[in-house]
């Protein structure tokens, strides 16, 4: 039985993968499918690892429909934009939560310091 | 007592404004950051200590000789003895100024892990969710973006190393290695938590203008010892490149650095030098501080420490 962590990533790569949105059932069949420790998956799981990627925020549920229907609040993309803005530091407070290998160069020096290490090149 | 107490005040001050002052204009800082960040923690202690220590020994000082009779004769005091004499307001205003002010660092410091250890949390999540362990190293995700980035998460247990795509594919496999030495050089002399201690300083104290230079020093000085650990496995030239084509395509696609270097021709700033002295010390290599000034270096981070620790708890001192 794959941990509810594993699940969850492998719940939000099929709603990212997904043109529309899902219901438990669906994500249930697309789980069962991709791997035989899964063929054991109860609705039920899918729809507790569904309810906490919704608190999370990750996930938004369509109620109008009966069952409900589950989407990705955004694309894979934005997320790792996200996460790479945290790790530059561009979001703000962040400063202590990630070391990063840039800290503190502005864009700047960054030119000044490949004109130098071109000229060294060329010398 | 009260000479304990002048002698810290003074003590306080000198730590809390000239020291870092000078030390943040130091020049030979860059040859010798181990024993710089050494001298910051131990200002930074020190003067948190001496800042406490004076207030607690001036206003125990009508109390007793020492500092651990006057702590019993405040003790009894509080719980309504009438034999011990009340030692006037002025001193219990001290004495519960330096209760408060102790509380206020603390809090301030629990409050800045609590938060810092949520977002690393928060982004640990994204991460199962977004990137995939990397195939030939250890603890390393590997995230999926063109831009080249490389960064580190620590954890009481878990600490990664994360690199993008990007990263993997424009740089050499030994710009790599200097990239990923200086990350791990982070994790492992958990340069995460002095980053933290002095972040909540800064928080504490925002109205002492040394406890941002105190960061920013250290945040440069932590850049330092990762890329002399690097240096270790490249040269550096391979460092420098793996340095310039992360921080170029960072800053373009960082609208904050792009305002910011803005911001910079406005003032005046001549263009074309590299200000940063992580860098300049990449470019011009300086010779390690010799052993003399090393020692130098810290005997006096050990006296810093030891000076306001040894009066505060040496009783025999305290009867002055």
């Amino acid at each position: 039985m794959a941990s509810l962590g594993d699940l969850e990533r492998s719940v939000m790569d099929l709603l990212w993968d997904s043109a529309e949105p899902l219901t438990a059932n669906d994500l249930r069949d697309d789980l069962a499918a991709l791997g035989a420790d899964a063929k054991e998956l109860a609705v039920t799981t899918v729809l507790t690892v569904l309810a906490r990627l919704e608190k999370k925020g990750l996930v938004e549920r369509e109620r109008s429909t009966r069952p409900h229907r589950y989407a990705a609040c955004s694309s894979r993309e934005d997320h790792t934009v996200g996460l790479l803005n945290e790790a530059l530091g561009t979001a703000q407070d962040r400063e202590a939560v990630l070391a990063r290998f840039i800290g503190g160069i502005t864009a700047d020096e960054a030119a000044s310091l490949r004109a130098i290490l071109d000229s060294v090149k060329s010398a | 007592m009260l000479l304990t107490s002048y002698f810290l005040a003074a003590l306080a001050i000198a730590l809390a404004w000239p020291t870092p002052l000078a030390l943040s204009k130091a020049k030979w800082i860059t040859r010798a950051p181990v024993q710089a960040v050494l001298l910051w923690q131990a200002i930074a202690l020190g003067g948190g200590l001496s800042m406490i220590g004076s207030m607690l020994v001036w206003g125990l000082s009508p109390l007793g000789d020492n500092l651990i009779s006057a702590l019993h004769a405040g003790w009894r005091l509080l719980m309504g003895d009438p034999q011990v004499q009340y030692p006037g307001v002025v001193h219990l205003f001290a004495l519960s100024t330096a209760f408060l002010f102790g509380f206020h660092l603390v809090l301030t410091l629990i409050r800045a892990a609590w938060r810092t250890s949520r977002q690393r949390a928060k982004h640990r999540q994204l991460l199962r969710l977004l990137s995939n362990p990397s195939e030939t190293r250890p603890n390393t995700l590997v995230i999926d973006h063109d831009m080249p980035v490389a960064y580190c998460v620590p954890g009481i247990s878990r600490s990664v190393t994360v690199l993008s795509r990007g990263l993997l594919t424009q740089l050499t496999p030994e710009e790599q290695q200097a990239v990923i030495t200086h990350e791990r050089s982070h994790l492992d002399q958990r340069h995460d938590l002095l980053i933290l201690a002095f972040t909540a300083w800064n928080e504490a104290l925002p109205w002492l203008p040394t406890s941002k230079l105190a960061l920013e020093a250290v945040r440069q000085l932590i850049e330092m010892l990762a890329d002399d650990k690097a240096l270790e496995q490249v040269n550096r030239q391979t460092l420098l490149k793996a340095i310039v084509t992360v921080a170029t395509a960072a800053a373009v696609d960082d609208a904050s650095m792009i305002k910011s270097s803005s911001n910079a021709e406005l003032v005046g700033m001549p263009g074309g030098e590299v200000s940063s002295r992580r860098l300049q010390r990449l470019l011009s290599p300086e010779t390690a501080l010799n052993k003399l000034a090393r020692f130098l270096v810290l005997a006096s981070t050990v006296l810093l420490l030891a000076c306001p620790t040894i009066l505060l708890v040496a009783p025999t001192l305290l009867a002055w």
